[in-house]
């Protein structure tokens, strides 16, 4: 049959017309053998391009479509749905990726761009020329969903996705879930306390019967695909044993072995054996091998002796389990900035300049003051200035801005103002309030008599001019409203620090596989359209592991990832790879060669008719069998010597100078 | 293919499997990352399947260099896809230098999914390395 081949050249907006010349390629490709017809369009995803497919499939009885635009992980299912509308089948679509392979990349070199493509548009038509049409296949779906990461965005993601009457695994690095909201003091704009409102949902966590939750655990490696991973999951020993102990607290009164809190953020000390908050899910102690005088020294046995439960096991390993899961979340959270870097804000010199998380620990009920803010004497702040964007909207650390600093810093204020009546100075760079009841929220704080200077604080010191300084924090800086220098004495500097990707988000990303974005936060599929999925069908990342975002976004995505979730497991299916491995008879010798290669079992040598045949419901169409065949009788249905060779010629070809 | 005012511009061909080279690639798009426009991207569905004949042809055809992109060793999505690239290739190379030819036009790269600059830096080591090495003879001095 007579190849009519149809080629549509997107321009992404100017995403790839602003750095190659659409014009050029789309007569290019016009001039191609078998093309029937070459358009260019602004967006071919849109209605308006998908119809031009659709008609032209119709009018010019075309019968291969090569859409040159964006990832095919992004649009082959968009543009080959729109060729089965059209009554072509779906397997005779094919794209060429010429925004990320080469308008985003090449963007100072418009002709090479252009040249470029080109190729990639020429080596496409030749590519899609020889796909045959196929049957699309389904895989079922496993019903179980893992969840990486117990904080806000794990706990809600978890309580949706088990609502729905679907298994949950909720796998947590720390002893307990909770997070970083269960060490926050209280909530912005409305001032609930954090644990207040989560403890509840850790509750529910621990109390429903479809979420196994794995704390004290980290997955360590993940195999498979969409509806059907299986992962490995680090489970480590508590050293206690949970179904005998109940909590009472003895072990960790009497172990003698003090080490800083890391829930206090160190402005604490908790012992070896220890439970991270009152309010812990699983509410289980922990023993910390790493300081624990038994692990270290071999000797101590004061826990396993107080214990009245018996509950304490020295003895208990940690253990591999693995698990399988059709979806996949990912919600491990974020990491604050350590300000000790930036030197002329005396972090760690000065006792009286502490971070928002550490301010955060201090207004907490279950904190270490229990809820009082307090200088390192003892005594109460009369004056406290608190400086934004520490580490946030700084070429030299992160440009991003963390969107929640300046709402955090006006719930400091308030809380300030209302606990201590204490002086407070907002060193602020821009406001940004644009939450719901965020704009309110700040105007009440501003009412309250809070005081606002817009300018970056240059310094913090203790070197007082004057006798009002002396004694005193000075924050010395510019009022850019007023356009003078200022130097404020104060008692306390809160530093309000970015947030970050995890510091070991690298090994996370090679895990689940991955990309992070250029500020090193996961890159999300689409930023606009869908800001939930990742790159890989399945998996999907939510909260501050994704971008810095405050509660209500973290629980408004979580949300969505769980009815993604859902969504995979209610369909029960998946599309299967349909192009599997195929034998020609006529060629087959059945030596068996193919069949020695294949990792899944897939192909068979029949001896009763001396050929191999392949089970198409186990090939999953990587093609190890087609390299290895001595008579190259099998082929990779719509993916066979031919389309590569040719693929080869056009690629090698000279394009130098077309594009002048 | 673009040929600049200094002179030689290498052809690379890339085999960038699907599952993770080619992922690599799309984010070094995403994230805007600039390499050289040398080398033309060919996916395929794993490194197991590039046929040495692929690499020869490719060679043979007027590429200066070809790139075969996989999984990291331990991470093919079709189990050991990889392992059966790595060792194909490697005999690939050795029958190329015993045959006089010049093995280090074949680039085998274990570029992960997340791995998007790391994409980047090999096609511009690649191009870099094949520019030293100059135009590859066999295309020119080949008669079929």
């Amino acid at each position: 049959m007579e190849k009519r081949v149809g080629v549509y050249i997107c321009h992404c907006g100017t995403n790839i017309a602003g750095y190659l010349d659409v014009e050029k390629v789309t007569r290019y490709a016009q001039s191609l053998p078998s093309v029937v017809i070459a358009r260019d369009y602004t967006f071919m995803c849109s209605d308006p391009g998908q119809d031009m497919i659709k008609e032209d499939i119709r009018e010019l009885k075309l019968n291969r479509v090569l859409v040159c635009s964006c990832s095919p992980t992004l649009h082959l299912r968009t543009f080959r749905e729109a060729c089965q509308a059209a009554g072509l089948n779906p397997h005779l679509c094919e794209m060429a990726t010429i925004r990320e392979y080469c308008s985003w990349v090449h963007s100072h070199d418009r002709q090479a761009a252009t040249e470029k493509a080109m190729a990639m548009v020429a080596a496409g038509v030749r590519r899609v020329i020889y796909r045959d049409p196929l049957v699309t296949k389904y895989a079922p779906v496993n019903s179980n969903t893992l969840i990486v990461g117990g904080g806000i965005a794990g706990i809600q993601t978890a309580l949706e996705v088990a609502n729905s009457e679907h298994k949950v695994y909720l796998v947590e690095r720390e002893p307990s879930i909770g997070g970083r909201m269960s060490q926050l003091g209280k909530t912005f704009p409305y001032l609930e306390p954090a644990i207040d409102i989560l403890a509840p949902k850790m509750e529910q966590v621990a109390d429903n019967e479809y979420i196994e939750l794995l704390s004290y655990s980290e997955v360590t490696d993940l195999a498979g695909y969409i509806g059907n991973f299986k992962a490995t999951i680090n489970k480590k020993a508590r050293c206690v044993d949970a179904t005998k102990c109940d909590s009472c607290g003895i072990c960790w009164e009497k172990c003698p072995v003090e080490v800083d809190n890391e829930f206090d953020r160190g402005l604490s000390k908790r012992k070896a054996i220890y439970r991270p908050f009152p309010e812990a899910v699983p509410n289980t102690p922990v023993i910390d091998r790493e300081h624990c005088t038994r692990f270290l020294n071999g000797d101590c046995t004061i826990c396993q002796e107080a214990c009245p439960a018996k509950a304490i096991d020295y003895e208990q390993a940690d253990e591999e389990v693995e698990i399988e899961a059709g979806a996949v979340i990912v919600a491990t959270g974020y990491d604050t900035f350590d300000p000790t870097p930036i030197e002329q804000y005396g972090y760690g010199k000065y006792d009286n300049v502490i971070t928002s998380p550490e301010f955060e620990r201090m207004a907490s009920a279950n904190g270490p003051t229990d809820g009082n803010i307090v200088l390192k004497d003892g005594s109460t702040p009369k004056s406290v200035a608190i400086v934004h964007c520490v580490g946030s909207r700084d070429e030299n650390y992160n440009q991003y801005c963390s969107r929640v600093c300046c709402m955090y810093s006006l719930k400091y204020a308030s809380f300030l103002k209302e606990t201590l009546d204490a002086d407070v100075y907002q060193m602020y760079i821009d406001m940004r309030c644009f939450g719901k009841g965020h704009e309110e929220f700040y105007k009440q704080v501003s009412d309250a008599g809070v005081n606002f200077v817009r300018g970056k604080v240059a310094q913090i010191t203790d070197i007082a001019i004057n006798d009002e300084e002396k004694g005193k924090l000075i924050v010395v800086g510019e009022d850019t409203l007023l356009g003078t220098l200022i130097r404020i004495p104060v008692d306390m500097v809160i530093l309000s620090v970015a947030m970050q990707p995890r510091a070991d988000t690298d090994r996370i990303a090679r895990v689940f596989l991955l990309g992070c974005s250029r500020d090193g936060f996961f890159l999300e599929r689409h930023p606009k359209l869908d800001p939930v999925g990742t790159m890989l069908d399945g998996i999907f990342a939510v909260g501050c592991c994704q971008s810095p975002k405050d509660i209500s976004d973290t629980v408004a995505q979580a949300t969505g990832a769980a009815a993604r979730a859902i969504e995979l497991i209610s369909k029960g299916r998946v599309e299967m790879e349909a192009a599997t491995a195929s034998v020609d008879t006529e060629i087959c010798s059945g030596c068996g060669y193919c069949e020695a290669v294949c990792a899944y079992s897939a192909i068979e040598v029949d001896p009763k008719i001396n050929l191999a045949v392949v089970n198409e419901a186990l090939c999953k169409g990587c093609g190890a069998c087609t390299v290895n065949c001595p008579s190259k009788a099998l082929q990779l249905k719509n993916f066979g010597p031919k389309q590569l060779l040719d693929m080869i010629d056009e690629a090698t070809k000279e394009y130098a100078g077309l594009a002048s | 293919m673009a040929e600049g005012n200094n002179g030689f511009e290498p052809k690379i061909v890339g085999f960038l499997c699907n599952w993770c080279t080619a992922s690599a690639a799309d984010l070094a798009g995403t994230t805007r990352a600039q390499y050289p426009p040398n080398l033309h991207p060919v996916r395929v569905m794993c490194s197991g399947t590039v046929d040495p004949v692929y690499v020869i042809k490719a060679l043979l055809s007027g590429a200066d260099s070809v790139m075969i992109g996989g999984c990291h060793p331990g991470d093919c999505h079709y189990v050991s896809g990889n392992y059966k690239a790595r060792r194909r290739i490697a005999m690939l190379k050795n029958i190329f230098e015993s045959l006089g030819l010049d093995s280090d036009r074949i680039w085998i790269r274990w570029i992960s999914a997340s791995e998007g600059p790391e994409f980047a830096a090999a096609v511009r080591e690649i191009t870099e390395e094949t520019k030293k090495a100059g135009p590859n003879p066999l295309s020119a001095n080949w008669a079929l």
